[in-house]
């Protein structure tokens, strides 16, 4: 069942075009992952589909409870289906057990001091739950912005850069957590990541955005072992100059 | 101190409502605006008791009122002065805070109102720096408050222009008993302030 429809999106930010040509089908319960160098518009599509802003032109559509869905007409009801961790987390100046808490007192529930440590236990961060965010690590943070996502139980994750200049502990937390999420939950993972290995080791299907454009989708097996775009070969090998 | 209690409890009811609406939305000729706030923190006390005065005497546009040399003219004159001052920086704080703060709230599952509320809170420094600065225009100022409220013994003499009167009497250690307590009171309310304010983290 398709869960997302992309259609002749182009977005322009700025008087830049960043998002051209764009057409994309994910399926319910994927994980999706999204490669591509620096600057591609990588972000910029995962904001679309977490429907935080309207595509320019084109349609971006989603489909939650036989309901279809676009920026306009998703209510926040429809919203708080869809989670997003973002690339640089930005916190409230409260500690770790707040941040992770926030997101529930959002949605007027009360006494979720269960849920709240069970998630902190899940991301290795229990010890710190009174401790200030403002003093934690950089994968400290990744995580715990990954807990506050995580804890609202979307049906959609979408996850930008999650790992970026984390340590192999951090990533492979991280990477467990939402293999977990995805397994148990039925939870749609759609992921933006520069680490093509990362990309191997945890999607269905990839897609390689390249200057704005969406290049290659396939499975992930096709996509790194037989791609069919030379500009996915050269992407895989290093080779591309960009 | 009812006078100032009341201009700026008005004061934070209308200005930081406005401070984070302008911050956050996207009125068109916001530039402009901020201009006419930023202007509005600096304005001439005695001006503004002069344009107060105008509008409440008796050929004025609300002489029919009646209110000139009144509590309500002096509450007028202040809230004028510090509206601004509340405005202007409860709208910088808040745009002081990380740009990515908003768009993340959004996606927690946050409605507008949740959010500014968050950021609201995430500003308190600045917002309650806001109260201050309005708080120390109210109590400090004597122009306005002297051509608007008259300085009438028992109904509009506040501390300021009562420490002017006695200067002018030559009465100077009751000037300065009476400028004692407005300093005192002027920490008091500020010391209650920064409690309000919290610990910075």
């Amino acid at each position: 069942m398709s869960l997302y429809q992309l259609e002749h999106v182009e977005h322009v930010y700025r008087e830049t075009t960043v998002l051209k040509h764009l057409n994309l089908t994910i399926t319910a319960g994927e994980i999706f992952a999204l490669v591509g160098p620096s600057g591609a518009g990588k972000s910029t599509l995962l904001r679309l589909m977490a429907l935080l802003e309207p595509p320019s032109e084109g349609k971006v559509q989603i489909e939650l409870n036989g309901k279809p869905l676009t920026y306009h007409k998703a209510s926040i009801t429809d919203r708080r289906q869809l989670g997003m961790v973002f690339q640089r987390p930005t916190m409230l100046t409260r500690s770790v057990y707040a941040n992770v808490a926030f997101g529930l007192h959002l949605r007027g529930q009360h006494g979720v001091q269960s849920q709240v440590k069970h998630m902190l236990e899940a991301v290795a961060l229990q010890h710190l739950a009174q401790r200030r965010v403002q003093s934690l690590s950089g994968g400290e943070l990744q995580r715990v912005a990954l807990a506050r996502a995580l804890i609202l139980q979307p049906k959609v994750l979408l996850l930008d850069e999650p790992t970026a200049n984390l340590d192999p502990y951090n990533i492979g937390i991280i990477e467990n957590l939402v293999r977990r999420h995805h397994d148990e939950d039925g939870t749609t993972i759609i992921i933006v990541t520069h680490n093509v290995f990362q990309a191997k080791r945890l999607a269905d299907r990839v897609g390689l955005l390249l200057e704005s454009e969406l290049i290659e989708v396939a499975d992930t097996d096709t996509f790194f072992n037989h791609p069919q775009d030379p500009r996915t070969q050269a992407f895989l090998s290093g080779d591309l100059i960009y | 101190m009812q006078v100032t209690i009341t201009a700026l409890s008005i004061s934070a009811v209308v200005g930081i409502p406005c401070g984070a609406w302008f911050a956050l939305s996207k009125l068109p000729g916001k530039r402009i605006l901020t201009t006419f706030i930023y202007t509005g923190m600096g304005l001439p006390p005695v001006v503004v008791g002069l344009v107060v005065y105008l509008f409440l005497s008796r050929q004025g546009v609300f002489g029919d009122l009646g209110w000139l040399f009144s509590f309500r003219a002096m509450v007028i004159a202040q809230v004028i002065l510090a509206t601004p001052l509340v405005i202007g920086i409860t709208m910088s704080s808040i745009l002081g805070l990380d740009p990515n703060l908003r768009p993340q709230l959004r996606a927690l599952g946050a409605t507008e109102w949740q959010i500014t509320r968050a950021l609201l809170f995430e500003a308190r420094f600045g917002v309650i720096l806001g109260l201050v600065a309005g708080f120390g225009a109210i109590i400090s100022e004597v122009g306005a408050v002297m051509l608007v409220g008259g300085n009438i013994d028992g109904r509009t003499r506040v501390l300021t222009t009562a420490i002017v009167l006695e200067t002018q009497r030559g009465h100077f250690e009751v000037a300065l008993a009476l400028g004692i307590i407005l300093l005192s009171i002027s920490f008091a309310t500020n010391f209650l302030l920064m409690i309000l304010q919290g610990r910075r983290w």
